[in-house]
């Protein structure tokens, strides 16, 4: 029986006087891959970012192998030792890289390992170049992301977030900022990265993907989880209307 | 003239060495004030937000003769008595500090949101975050503007002969009022200023040039 790593339990998110997230419940096992999606706006980045304490949040608390969120901890500066511990944990993926610019690859990727961990410098080299050659971007070490196409730019990020050897990644559509044709090769990355046994929360719209890779599929509907469950599941007899109205537009195109 | 200018030369050399020490003293006060105010305002707390704001908002509402002239002659009646020098120094540093930290602030801001995410889901502190990813981007956006006030501060600095300090404008009035070649003094004085700042402008608009290059090229 595998173990639980992350537990969301009623997250409950405001943008003002706006509701993003209705009472969210999300349990995740170790080494479990879960992609989620939903519409434009319906919270699936909000979520995510919240696991990571990128975002605040107002109800409800996240534990993340051992260590809790609460929104008062969010909030609390005592509690940014915590914080920081969690993202030690956890990983993240954005959709526009946020390679850092002035830094070439290899700095990117052994800058928090540096600082953050302390690991001596020609350790975290040795452990960044193997990251790279991993994502395959052994020869592109010295350049600057500016330099890279978006496919390399984003293996990169996967590079420089692993380097912090996370227990668990998070991805917010890490494609859609993507040439299609160097869509492939960040799937590539993350395919292996799940064959290893990673345990990943994924936002996408790449529905293949999700069929192939994913354990599970959860589908967000204005701030609340209406369905989830194996991909097949999902998307060969949704339950819901919604979901079906969903799929029906996304897997048309 | 020439005899005249031989005649003058040490004198003027004199004021033109203290304007220079007076450009490079008050801008490095500045930068030091201008990255804590810059800080300030962008912080969390509003305890440092609120009334580095406020410290802003007073000096850029505020001329800068006026601040000289409250440094030098108002500060000793509460017991704060400073040198001519340290007044001027003070009084241009603060003055330069206020307008520069809007500069900061804008650089630092115009790094962008992702930036501070992504050294923050790798766990990097708000001060490692700053040290490694915000300012040494921000610094790029930051020199050329930076490079304008300094060579506006270069000449700003002929403000304070009015606190009794004698750099090149102050020595200029003196010759003047002993000679009464108005003329011809002021107009030297003026060719001073000139061909030092315009060069001095040139080489901003050229370190711009290359920050442009260097940062498209990224
Ligand atoms: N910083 C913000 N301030 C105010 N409202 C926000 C903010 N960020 C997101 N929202 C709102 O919260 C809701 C959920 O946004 P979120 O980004 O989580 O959606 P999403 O599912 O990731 O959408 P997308 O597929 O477009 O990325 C949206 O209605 C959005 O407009
Ligand atoms: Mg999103």
């Amino acid at each position: 029986m595998a173990k639980k790593i992350i537990e969301v339990q009623g997250l409950e998110k405001f943008y003002g006087s706006i509701q993003v997230l209705h009472g969210v419940d999300l349990t995740i096992m170790a080494g479990e891959v879960v992609v989620v999606i939903g519409a434009s706006g319906s919270g699936k980045s909000t979520l995510i970012r919240c696991i990571n304490g990128l975002e605040m949040f107002n109800g409800g608390d996240i534990l993340i192998d051992g260590y809790i969120l609460t929104p008062a901890r969010t909030n609390n500066r005592q509690n940014r030792e915590e914080l920081k511990k969690i993202r030690r944990e956890v990983g993240m993926v954005f959709q526009q890289f946020n390679l850092f610019p002035h830094k070439t690859v290899l700095e990117n990727v052994t800058l928090a390992p540096v600082q953050v961990r302390k690991l001596a410098k020609d350790k975290a080299t040795a452990g960044a170049l193997r990251l790279l050659e991993r994502v395959g971007l052994s020869d592109q070490v010295h350049k600057y992301p500016g330099q890279l196409s978006g496919g390399q730019q984003q293996r990169v990020a996967i590079a420089r977030s692993l380097a912090m050897e996370p227990r668990v990644m998070l991805f917010d559509e890490p494609t859609s900022a993507l040439d299609p044709e160097m869509v492939g090769e960040v799937l590539e990355v993350m395919r292996g990265l799940a064959n290893e046994g990673m345990t990943m929360i994924v936002v996408t719209h790449e529905m293949g993907f999700a069929r192939e890779v994913a354990d599970r599929v959860v589908y967000i509907d204005h701030g609340r989880i209406l369905e989830q469950g194996p991909p097949d599941a999902i998307f060969d007899n949704p339950q819901q209307e919604r979901t079906k109205t969903f799929l029906s537009r996304v897997l048309r195109h | 003239m020439l005899e005249d200018l031989t005649n003058w030369a040490p004198q003027l050399l004199t004021g033109l060495g203290l304007t220079v020490e007076l450009t490079f003293g008050g801008m490095a006060i500045a930068l030091v004030l201008a990255l804590l105010l810059a800080l300030g305002r962008i912080s969390s707390s509003r305890w440092l937000r609120v009334p580095a704001a406020a410290f802003v908002e007073l000096i850029r509402g505020s001329p800068l003769l006026l601040q000289l002239f409250y440094i030098y002659y108002v500060l000793p009646a509460v017991g704060l008595r400073l040198s001519p020098i340290m007044a001027g120094l003070i009084g241009l540093g603060i003055n330069y500090g206020a307008y520069l930290s809007e500069v900061f602030r804008a650089g630092i801001v115009a790094v962008g949101r992702g930036q501070r995410e992504a050294a923050e889901s790798l766990g990097m502190s708000e001060g490692q975050t700053l040290r490694f990813v915000i300012l040494p981007q921000a610094w790029r956006i930051v020199i050329p503007p930076t490079g304008n006030y300094f060579v506006s501060m270069f000449k700003d600095t002929a403000l304070v002969s009015t606190i009794s300090l004698a750099e090149l404008m102050f020595q200029g009035q003196l010759i003047a009022s002993d000679t009464f070649r108005y003329m011809t003094i002021y107009s030297i004085i003026f060719v001073i200023y000139v061909v030092i700042s315009i060069p001095a402008s040139m080489g901003v608009r050229w370190l711009e040039l290359y920050f442009n290059r260097s940062m498209s090229s990224r």
